[in-house]
This record gives C-alpha cells, structure tokens and sequence, in this order.
C-alpha cells in the first residue's frame, strides 16, 4: 500500500517537470508551425528557384550572375544603400532621443497621451499609411501645403524628383514604422533598476550624462535588436516605391529598390528564377549584417 | 483608312532597307536567330494547330457554371449591360485596375494562375492595347479568328483596330475602344482672339509662341502624362517603337523625325503655353481650368478631362476637334493613338459559348458600345452611332464625326504593340528631367537607352 503511493507519488514528481516541458512544447509548436509554413518552406523553394532555371534544371549561379548583369540591379543597389543608411541613422538617433525625452516627461498622463500617439500611425496597415503620404507630398491637396510651397515645390512631380525618393521613402518608413519601437525602448527604459539612476543622480550626473552613460548602454541590446531587424525590413523595400511609382503614374519609384527587380522579373518578364536568386541575396545579406551584430554585441550575453 | 494596307507598304519598304537589318547591336546573346531587324518573317513560338484542337487550340473540359469577367471600374457597366440583356446568364463580375498604366496586374495573376493550374478569368477588359505580345505566348488568350468568331464581325471592326490584337495573322482579342489623337481646341476662343486651327506644326507652334506672349496663362497642350510620346512623338513618325518581329523591335530616336517634335515641345515649354503637368493632376484642373486654347490628345479627352466635372470641367459649345497638325513633306497624314482597350479571352475558359457570347457582344453590341461606353467603339457599326450620340448631345462646337471618322485611319502604323510599356519607361526617364527643367531633347540619348533596356529585359532583340 505505502509502496504504492511511494510509487504513484514518484511517477507525479517525475511527470511534473514534463508536464511544464510540454508545455512550453505546445507554446512554441504554434511558432513554430508558422515559421515552417510562412517561413522555412517559402525560403526552402525560393532557393530552389534560385538555383534551378525555367525547366527544373539545376542552373548553379547563371540566376545570381545573369539578374546582377540586368541594367536595373546595381541602380536598384545603389538607391537600397543609400536609403539603409538614412533610415537606419534616422531611426537609431530619433528613436533613442525620442524614448529618452518620452521617459524624461514630468508629467505622467502626458507621457501616456504622447506614447499612444507615437503609436497611432503604427497602427496603420502598411499601404495604407503610404497613401496618407502621397496627399502629403502633393502640394495641391496636402495639409503642409503651404510647408512644400516653402521649400518650393508646387506640384507632385516636383517633391518626388528622384533625387528626393531615399529622403521620402524614410521619411514614410519612418512614420509609419519608428513608433513602435519608441514604446518599446520606453519599456526598455522603465527596466532599468531605479537604484542605478538614483546612485548616478546623487553622484550629480544630469539627465545627458545618465542618458550618455547609463540609459543608451544599458539600451544597446534593444538598439541592436532594433537595427537588426530594420535592416532586414528596409533591404526589402517595396510598399513605399510601388506605391509611389503606382501614384505617380510610373515616374519615381519604379525598379528602384531589388524586391521592385525581382517583382518585376517575376511578373513582367515572368522570370521566377531571377526573382528567387534576387530575394536570395537579400536574405543572405541581411542574415549576415544580423551575425556581424549579434557577435559584435555580445547579443545573447547573459550579463 | 486604310491602315491594313500602309502598313504592308511600309513592312515591304522596310523590309528591302538592309542596312537596318545589318545594325544588330545591343541584343548580343540572344538565342533568337531570326532576321528580327527587317519586318515581318518571324514564325514566332506557333499556335496550338494539329491535334484535337478546335477552334485553333486545345480546350478545356466545357463545365456549367458563372462566368468569371474581370473589368476595371469604367467598364462595369458593360458588364451589367451585359447581364440585363441575358438575364439567364449568371455572371462573376470582379474588378480590378484593368491594367491601367501598365500596370501589369493581369499578367502578374496569369503568371500565378499559370503555377497554379487555375483561376484565370473567362473574359478579361484590359485598359492596355499591348496585352497580346505576352498573353499569346503565355497561352493565355484563345485565338478568335480560328473558328470562335465569324469573319463577318471581325471584319466589321475599324481598319487597323484589330492590329493590337494580331499575332501571325491570328486575332487574339477584341478591340473595345479607339484612341487616335487628334487637336482638341476652344472654338469660340480661337475665334476671338483671330487665330486660324493649325493644319501644320509650324502653324501650331506659331500659335503656341503667340498665345504665351499675348496671353500668358493659356496652354495649346499638355506634356507631363505618360502617354506624352504617343501623342506627340507617334504622331512625328519617330521611331521609337517600331515592333519588327515578334521579339524584335528597332529604336532611333535622335533621328530628325524625333528632334523636330523634342524641340517644338522644349520650345513651348520654355514659353510656358505647353503644360508640364499631367492632365489627370489635380494641379492640372486647378491651374488649367479655362485655359485651354488647344491640346493634341487622344479621342477620350473630351468625355474624361474636358466634359468631365472632375476634370476641366468645360461648358458646352467650347470644345471642337480637328485633324492632328503635320509636318511638310510627309507622304500621308498621321497621327498617335493612345489606348484604347482590349477584351481577352481565356484559353482556359471551361465556358467557351458564354465567354464568346460575352466577348462579341460587349464589344459589337449597340446598347453598350453605342449608348453607354466612354469612349470610340473599335467596331466600326456600333461607332457610327456613337458618334451620332456624341453630337446630339450638343456638347461640340463643330462636327466631331468626320474629324474622328478621318483620324481614326491616320494612326501611324511605324509604332507597334509591345510587350514593354512605353508610356512607363518615358514617364521615368523623361517626365522627372521635364520637370527638372531639362530640354527633350538632350534627353533623347537616355530615352533611346532606356528603351534599349527594358525591350532587352522584356526579350527583346533592339536594333539601333
């Protein structure tokens, strides 16, 4: 009897710590099954198109090296580039500065009301926060008309020469894009133990000197996860150039970025196999800039 | 008039001028080996023909069901037209951009449905004319002259309507509307302020020059929208788009036949009697409103920008038409064409009676094409009877029939159909440089290039 519920009694303490493991299997079975469907399969045929031609057959790099001969590919590299480097410089900076001065606000309720509207254009469908920008950039229907007439443009035409598109189209990603990340570098700020702050504070360090040497360190991880994946949704840049383009009747924005290429290889000269080599490249690059940071950041450090 | 037969004269003039043919340049390594610079010859990737294929093509198990018709929002009303008239039809009616601008949308759900075995539409409206060069090869539209429908209907569609459609001497689609371009003028304003309608381009640019000095603010044309070069550039015979061979197409246009027109514009440009704005802008209603003496523009002009209360808005008893103005010295009037629509068929359709019953009947059919639709019918009958709609509704100031009637056989048969969209590579090479201030014509290098480009990226052989 006694040996018996010993028995059962063990059975439980031995099926307890599976019962948490399952758990936490059934947790990440529904990501998993989704990065599987959505994810891993997808890149899995996107590689296989890459590296076979029109016919099935095994084509080794002639996609990689007949789409990179394309008159529009190093253009299309060259807008990505510069586009990156403005986003990437305008998010890390505007980000960090706009959660820091959000975390600064004296006044409670006020931070909340100025944190919903940060996130509010989030909120928005990706295409749809587009749209709202191409009545802002027409100076005949835009609210900051008077703005754009400033500056001295008076027609759409004129604000989306193509000297201006890497601007604008930050300028949108921007938008529609930085406020999520302010709320989340705001919670990230609210994590750091009030005891530090208060030692700096006592010290006589002022609000730079904590952000400089307390607040942005101990936010870098945040940062370097930020950058990493703006990185990778920025190397794809489609919505606000097709749309662009669509708006304006094809005279910006058209084949300006690689996913533009490869869509265009894809359904205009109906070419899936350029399109695959193409969308290769952008996720080897992006795995790569998401390595180089994650090691140089010491990402995954516990400490 | 008579298109068919210019343009076989100008097929065998070319034909004999070898040294068009010998300046194969550019497309280097194409596997294509036939004599693409010359015209005509080409076999092309042949239609379905021996088998058990009727009608020209393999078909597909016939099922009963709706028939699936894609339409941009201007047509819906064909296809409701279409409903009430057989009411024991039940239709799928979707609406998509109708390939507007090049767009591309029906070849990108063709390109998918291809992959995935089905899908595809019964009866598609596209607002392109060009949709022939990749859904023939694609086996996308079903051929319509091979059995489907009768000589005597295709016959009766305006000469040359039906060129667009034409792949090896087979009709791939129908012809819905007629865009030629023709001078669209202020009747009354001409008449007061004593100018003659310009017959020549030296005439009109005179005009233009006048008109910016003795009345600043008004416009004899507008150069900012993506169908600019097939206005002006198609009606100056410039070769920019000259459609030899199935996968083959030559391109030259620093010739003078392209300079003259770039420099007419850049000229009235400078003068600011030419807009550089595109019609369809809101800035263009804001600023133009009124001030419209002239402009060369497609036949659709008057009901989508002049008679339109979203667009100039212009009261009637204004508006006249006349023929396109020429230059001296060329054999026989032209003019560009801008548009004009067609009606695909699916080669996949599983409701082939329906699909032809459609198809033949929006595009013939009086209480569509005469009562309702926007624009020039293709078939020849059923525009007849537009126009006479037209005219009574006493919008004109003149009579437009005969002016259109005339036009309508004048489109220059040296600027094909391909599968490049040549309104979207000028309006990124040339509108932006237009708007920068730049002249056309030192931008006819990049436009030659940029065509160059993108008719090789489409598969095209480019001959210089």
């Amino acid at each position: 009897m006694t040996s018996a519920t010993t028995g059962s009694a063990r059975a439980r303490a031995r099926r307890a710590p599976w019962r948490a493991v399952g758990a936490g299997h059934a947790f990440v079975a529904g990501y998993v099954i989704l990065l599987v469907a959505f994810g891993l399969v997808p890149v899995g045929y996107g590689i296989y198109f890459a590296f076979t031609n029109a016919d099935n057959y095994f084509a080794g790099f002639s996609n990689f090296v007949q789409s990179a001969k394309d008159f529009r590919y190093v253009p299309a590299l060259e807008h990505i580039g510069v586009y990156l480097v403005i986003w990437l410089i305008a998010l890390v900076v505007l980000v960090t500065g706009l959660a820091l001065v959000l975390h600064q606000l004296p006044v409670r309720r006020l931070g909340g009301l100025v944190r919903f509207f940060y996130y509010i254009p989030g909120a928005l469908a990706g295409a749809a926060s587009v749209l709202v920008w191409l009545f802002m950039l027409d100076p005949t229907v835009s609210p900051a008309s008077s703005f754009l007439h400033l500056l001295g443009y008076g027609t759409f035409g004129q604000v989306i020469a193509p000297g201006h598109l890497a601007v604008l189209f930050a300028m949108i990603a921007f938008w529609t894009g930085a406020g999520g990340w302010i709320v989340v570098m705001y919670g990230a700020l609210n994590n750091i133990p009030h005891d530090i702050m208060e030692a700096a504070r006592i010290d006589g360090a002022g609000a730079w000197r904590i952000a400089r040497y307390i607040q942005i360190p101990m936010l870098r991880k945040w940062i370097v996860y930020m950058v990493i994946l703006a990185f990778a949704t920025g190397a794809q840049l489609f919505v606000e150039p097709q749309l662009v383009s669509e708006a304006s009747m094809g005279v910006a924005g058209r084949d300006y970025s690689p996913n533009q290429l490869a869509y265009d290889f894809a359904f205009q000269n109906n070419n899936v196999n350029y399109a695959a080599a193409i969308s290769v490249e952008l996720l080897v690059v992006s795995l790569v800039v998401a390595a180089i940071f994650v090691t140089r950041s010491r990402f995954f450090d516990a400490n | 008039m008579a298109l068919g037969i210019r343009a076989a004269r100008a097929r065998s003039r070319l034909r004999t001028s070898t040294a068009r043919v010998t300046s194969a340049v550019g497309a280097v390594a194409l596997a294509v080996t036939v004599a693409a610079c010359g015209h005509g010859g080409s076999s092309g990737s042949g239609s379905a023909s021996g088998g058990g294929a009727k009608d020209g093509f393999t078909q597909a198990t016939q099922t009963s069901g709706p028939l699936t018709v894609w339409v941009d929002s201007t047509r819906v009303p064909a296809a409701q037209a279409y409903a009430k008239a057989h009411p024991n039809v039940k239709l799928n009616i979707v609406t998509y951009d109708g390939d507007a601008n090049g767009s591309g949308t029906l070849q990108t759900k063709v390109d998918l449905y291809d992959r995935t075995g089905n899908g595809w539409p019964d009866v598609v409206f596209s607002a392109e004319n060009n949709e022939a060069s990749w859904a023939q090869p694609a086996g996308f539209t079903a051929p319509l002259s091979k059995g489907l429908i009768p000589d005597s209907v295709l016959n009766n569609f305006s000469s040359g309507a039906l060129a667009p459609c034409t792949v090896d001497g087979t009709v791939y689609c129908l012809r819905n509307d007629l865009a030629p371009t023709l001078l669209w003028y202020n009747a009354p304003l001409m008449k007061k302020w004593g100018y003659q309608v310009p017959t020549t381009w030296a005439q009109y640019e005179q005009i233009g020059q006048e008109v910016a000095r003795q009345h600043p603010g008004y416009i004899v044309g507008a150069a900012g929208d993506t169908f600019t070069p097939e206005i002006f550039m198609w009606a100056s015979q410039c070769q920019a788009n000259d459609i030899t061979g199935i996968r083959a197409v030559t391109v030259n246009v620093t010739s003078s036949n392209c300079t003259r027109m770039a420099s007419l514009l850049d000229t009235l440009i400078t003068d600011k009697s030419m807009s550089k704005l595109s019609a369809f802008s809101s800035a263009f209603d804001k600023q133009e409103k009124g001030k419209v003496l002239m402009v060369p523009a497609p036949v659709w002009f008057a009901g989508a920008v002049f008679n339109s209360p979203s667009g100039l808005n212009t009261p009637k008893g204004q508006i006249a038409a006349a023929p396109m103005p020429q230059w001296p010295g060329s054999a026989t009037p032209a003019t560009g064409d801008v548009g004009g629509g067609t009606w695909l068929m699916s080669a996949h359709s599983a409701h082939l009676t329906e699909a032809v019953n459609f198809i033949e009947w929006v595009t013939t059919d009086n209480a569509y094409q005469a009562d309702l639709a926007p624009g020039l019918p293709a078939y020849a009958p059923a525009a007849t009877a537009w126009l006479a709609g037209q005219q009574k509704s006493g919008y004109f100031a003149n009579d437009i029939a005969p002016v259109v009637q005339q036009v309508s056989g004048q489109v220059w048969s040296g600027w094909g159909y391909g599968k490049f969209s040549q309104e979207a590579i000028w309006a990124s090479t040339v509108t932006p440089g237009i708007t920068a201030g730049k002249s056309i014509v030192s931008m006819l290098p990049a436009w030659q290039t940029a065509i160059s480009n993108y008719a090789t990226a489409a598969g095209y052989q480019v001959c210089h």
